[in-house]
């Protein structure tokens, strides 16, 4: 078995992506409230249904995730974001 | 002990622009009244709803900053609530730095105002 993956040629050599070193971008521009009247800022932090994208891929600290969490949140509330949507961002 | 708030509040869009000029000025009384101090008042007139509140999807949107005394806040809130043109309000309390983003878009606003 293991014999035969040797075999596989690939087209493109697995090119495993380089680690990109993810910073947030709060800490960086150095902004310091979020505010949640301006959705358009906002919605980049939501995915496709318009849920909030963990900080895995978006790379922010822990402090900005939770402010932008209740940012989201407050918008949400005075129908500025969608609770549940399949809007194409 | 004066602390800065900031209300946004949604009303039906039934209601005729002098009706709603009107309803914004209701609130406003109350808030001086009662010895609030409005620094910035903005409206941004019929916008769409991104979901239907009370089966209307879009509404008048206004917003106000004041400062005020903490027990003003629940009179004003029983007054929302009492109020049938309002659809939805929300206020919450401007720390450090949400004052300082307020009191730079305020001047933002302002530099617009006078360009245009």
């Amino acid at each position: 078995m293991a014999a035969n993956n040797g075999d596989i040629r690939y087209l493109t050599p697995p090119s495993v992506d380089v680690k990109k070193k993810k910073y947030c971008r709060f800490k960086k521009s150095g902004i310091r409230y979020i505010d949640y009247k301006d959705a358009e800022f906002l919605k980049k932090f939501l995915n496709e249904q318009g849920k909030i994208l963990p900080r895995r891929l978006t790379g922010t600290s822990l402090k900005f995730q939770r402010k932008v969490a209740q940012a989201v949140k407050r918008a949400r509330h005075i129908a500025l974001l969608p609770y549940v949507t399949d809007m194409m961002k | 002990m004066l602390n800065h708030y900031e209300t946004v509040f949604i009303l039906t869009p039934v209601l005729s622009d002098v009706q709603a000029k009107e309803a914004v000025e209701k609130f406003k009384t109350i808030l001086t009244e009662n010895g609030a101090t409005i620094t910035n008042e903005e409206n941004w007139g019929l916008k769409k709803l991104q979901y239907p509140i009370q089966k209307k999807s879009s509404g008048f949107y206004s917003l106000l900053q004041f400062d005020a005394d903490p027990t003003i806040i629940a009179t004003l809130e029983t007054q929302f609530r009492r109020d049938e043109r309002v659809l939805r309000f929300l206020s919450f309390r401007l720390d450090k730095y949400a004052f300082e983003y307020a009191e730079k878009r305020k001047s933002i606003k302002s530099k617009e105002v006078k360009e245009n």
